[in-house]
């Protein structure tokens, strides 16, 4: 169908699966370079793989659904990576985590990754971002905001909007982590 | 003293064999036994306790699947003999071993015996590992036990009762997974009720071959699932329902009819093929619930196909033939009308009669089919059935005797040549009379324009059919689940299977007319009952010479043939 693998991607798939004694033991590499390349992984992805390493789809989505990182659906423009565990959790983050999906119209009670309607942010809790001193601690996209407080993420969100909508106007490529 | 002492050494045992001890209790041990492939493997601790006489609780543990060793329930506690520095075992003045106990519980599915190891279940640390385990499976479990079809036969409701804790201590909201998940044409699926075991996962994949079914998502939200657009839909599905312990997987053709515990199990066979794999009846008030496969190592393991489990339902279609009758009886009487056949029978002339008999019927019905036909001097022959056969149980003989026929001298060679041959000796003239017991010959070569030419048509089967409906004389017979008997599956060996349910109206097990018949026509004297019958068989047939009724057991024994 409209599902197509440019030759790159597919070259950079062989020469993994090339590097293990066992085409299957491949399969975790080859799906971040499929999300490398597409953003997410999608139900053709899981299909795809699984043809080529001679697995059944559910064996690939096993693993797809077990390991956080890989997403099913596309991410926002800007992704915020909210750390759960303790330092942070002690210093408020799960205040943040809510003040931020009732901004964004999302649930907090909800696991998981979500995606604000507009398409903008994703939200989720991670585990430690290894800043426990500077706690409580968000990532957008890469760059690590520490101390936040719920101003400074109001501000944080205000500036997100705005960054887009200039990139908007000015017709910029929305390729790069956002620098605040 | 000293000579019993080294007998009785755990570190001493005759080859091939491990002293353990199990709660207090020493036995003599393989070092291997059979794994789930049948391979020796080294013997386990769960094993060596059930040699024992131990029950180790146990959930993804089954003896016929690869061991996963995920649930822990069945954590016990051991000790091995200390080793002194020398290496050497460390003995009390008395001579015996001293037990160093390890610190950690190992699970017994997977686990090992050694020489002299000292394996510990009823501690009090092992039942609190049991009632910890209990309590972390129920943590998110919907406890919907009244509505669940497993009850009565569910692992985690019996191991609650025997080692869990009364009440929980849960406060938090459960999570909460999806119910009624159709995963294929016969299995549903409740997620929230699954403890997660792998078993049906390791079934569909390693004993069907069948990759379709895996655990997604992470932590309390992992589910089984088959991957989105595809369905669970192999001949062998439902044996998932059977080995999951509790009542995650269930059967849509039995789910919400019985409760399991007013159900009366029969010992049986399925007689969909020529394996007869071996199962049990539950029936209810003459009606029939379900078949489930019943352990038979040399014939089905734990398993039967999906075709044969659901092949039961026409038992109890309304076309059944309840009474005698034909176009020569006046009254559905049995006595008439056997009074009717055999006058006929005895009239006919030898070479101008045949028989055709199903391999359907039990071996001792087709004995009594062979006396009928050496005192008639008649030819005989079977109704071949085929269909697909796979690599798994299901064979492409479709019938359950066609070996038994075969060794009886029923079925011509190959099964079915005769027929033909029998429809043109019809037609010429040479067949003047035809018996036909269990089958529709009209479906297999001889029409109804052949068997009008015919001076004598007696026909027998359990619905009215083609042969039936134009015969002088039909007689009402059983379904196998009706009647007792054995049957010869196609590698030879001869298996029994009881009565479940009683016939309808005036049906009859043929075992019993067929008898009244062949003394009838033949003037001698035969006992009435499966057992007797089977005794003059083996008195006369070579391939059932030195086999006893009695011998063939549950699991039945291999013919001579
Ligand atoms: S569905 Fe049943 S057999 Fe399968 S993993 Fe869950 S509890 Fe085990
Ligand atoms: S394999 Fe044959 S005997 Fe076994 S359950 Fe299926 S049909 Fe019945
Ligand atoms: S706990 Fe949040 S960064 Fe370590
Ligand atoms: S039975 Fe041993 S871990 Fe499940």
């Amino acid at each position: 169908m409209s599902w197509a693998l440019p030759k790159e991607v597919e070259e950079k798939v062989d020469s993994l699966v090339g590097r293990y004694p066992q085409p299957r033991s491949a399969v975790v590499m080859v799906l971040h370079a499929l999300q490398e390349h597409f953003g997410c992984i999608s139900p053709e992805a899981i299909e795809w793989t699984a043809r080529k390493l001679g697995l059944r789809p559910i064996n690939v989505l096993e693993l797809v659904t077990f390991y956080p990182m890989f997403r099913r659906e596309p991410f926002g423009r800007f992704h915020l990576r909210i750390c759960r565990t303790l330092s942070c959790a002690l210093a408020g983050s799960h205040q943040l985590h809510r003040h931020i999906c009732e901004r964004l119209g999302l649930n907090p009670e909800k696991p998981g990754p979500q995606t604000s309607a507009d398409g903008l942010f994703t939200v989720e809790f991670v585990e430690c971002l290894a800043s426990c001193g500077t706690a409580p601690v968000i990532m957008c996209n890469e760059t690590q905001h520490e101390q936040m407080t719920i101003e400074q993420v109001d501000k944080l969100l205000d500036e997100c909007r705005c960054k887009c909508r200039t990139e908007r106007q000015g017709g910029l490529a929305a390729e790069h982590g956002f620098e605040p | 003293m000293k000579q019993s002492q080294q007998s009785n050494d755990p570190l001493a045992s005759p080859p091939g064999m491990i002293s353990v001890t199990v709660d207090g209790r020493t036995v003599l041990v393989p070092r291997t036994m059979p794994d789930w492939q049948g391979r020796q493997v080294p013997t386990t601790m769960l094993q060596a306790c059930e040699l024992a006489g131990v029950t180790v609780p146990h959930y993804c543990y089954h003896p016929k699947l690869p061991v996963a060793g995920n649930c822990r329930m069945c954590l016990v506690e051991y000790g091995v003999p200390a080793l002194g520095p020398d290496r050497k075992p460390v003995r009390q003045p008395d001579g015996s071993l001293v037990i160093k106990k390890s610190p950690r519980p190992a699970i017994a599915c997977a686990t090992p015996v050694s020489p002299g190891m000292e394996i510990y279940t009823s501690t009090p640390t092992v039942k609190l590992m049991r009632q910890s385990v209990l309590e972390f499976l129920l943590i998110n479990h919907p406890l919907d036990c009244p509505i669940c079809d497993q009850a009565g036969e569910c692992k985690l409701q019996e191991y609650s009762v025997e080692y869990g804790r009364a009440s929980s201590r849960f406060a938090e909201t459960k999570v909460h997974k999806n119910k009624q998940i159709d995963l294929g044409p016969r299995i549903m699926l409740d997620q929230e009720r699954c403890i997660l075991c792998s078993r049906c996962i390791r079934f569909t994949r390693d004993v069907v071959g069948d990759d379709a079914l895996g655990i997604i998502n992470r932590g309390s939200y992992s589910a089984i699932a088959a991957y989105p657009g595809t369905t669970f839909d192999n001949n062998y599905t439902l044996n998932t329902a059977d080995i999951c312990p509790v009542g995650a997987l269930t059967s849509k053709d039995f789910r919400f009819q019985m409760r399991v515990w007013f159900l009366k199990e029969t010992m049986s066979l399925c007689a969909s093929c020529g394996t007869g794999c071996n199962i049990v009846i539950g029936s209810r008030e003459n009606c029939i619930y379900r078949f489930t496969p019943r352990q038979n190592d040399a014939v089905n393991s734990c398993w039967m196909c999906d075709y044969g489990r659901l092949n039961y339902r026409w038992i109890e279609r309304t076309d059944r033939l309840t009474r005698p009758g034909g176009s020569k009886l006046t009254s559905p009487d049995w006595e008439d009308a056997i009074n009717g056949i055999a006058a006929a029978l005895k009239k006919a002339v030898p070479g101008h009669i045949a028989i055709v008999a199903s391999a359907r019927l039990t071996n001792e019905e087709l004995y009594l089919v062979r006396r009928l036909a050496q005192f008639l001097g008649a030819p005989t022959d079977c109704v071949p059935r085929s269909g697909p056969a796979d690599n798994l149980l299901l064979c492409a003989d479709r019938n359950p005797n066609t070996k038994g026929a075969q060794l009886l001298g029923i079925a011509a060679s190959p099964p079915g040549v005769n027929l033909p041959v029998f429809a043109r000796l019809i037609r010429n003239g040479t067949i003047r009379s035809l018996l036909v017991f269990g089958e529709d010959v009209t479906r297999h070569g001889i029409t109804a324009d052949d068997l009008a030419r015919l001076d004598f048509l007696a026909a027998s089967d359990i619905h009215t059919n083609g042969t039936t409906a134009v015969s002088h004389y039909f007689l009402p017979g059983c379904a196998h689940v009706e009647k007792r008997g054995s049957f010869t599956n196609v590698h030879g060996r001869i298996q029994r299977f009881e009565k479940a349910v009683d016939p309808p109206g005036l049906a009859r097990p043929e075992l019993h007319w067929l008898r009244e018949l062949v003394c009838r026509v033949t003037g001698q004297s035969m006992g009435g009952t499966v057992e007797s019958v089977f005794e003059a068989m083996r008195a006369e047939v070579p391939a059932f010479r030195n086999i006893a009724w009695a011998d063939l057991g549950d699991h039945g024994v291999a013919t001579h043939g």
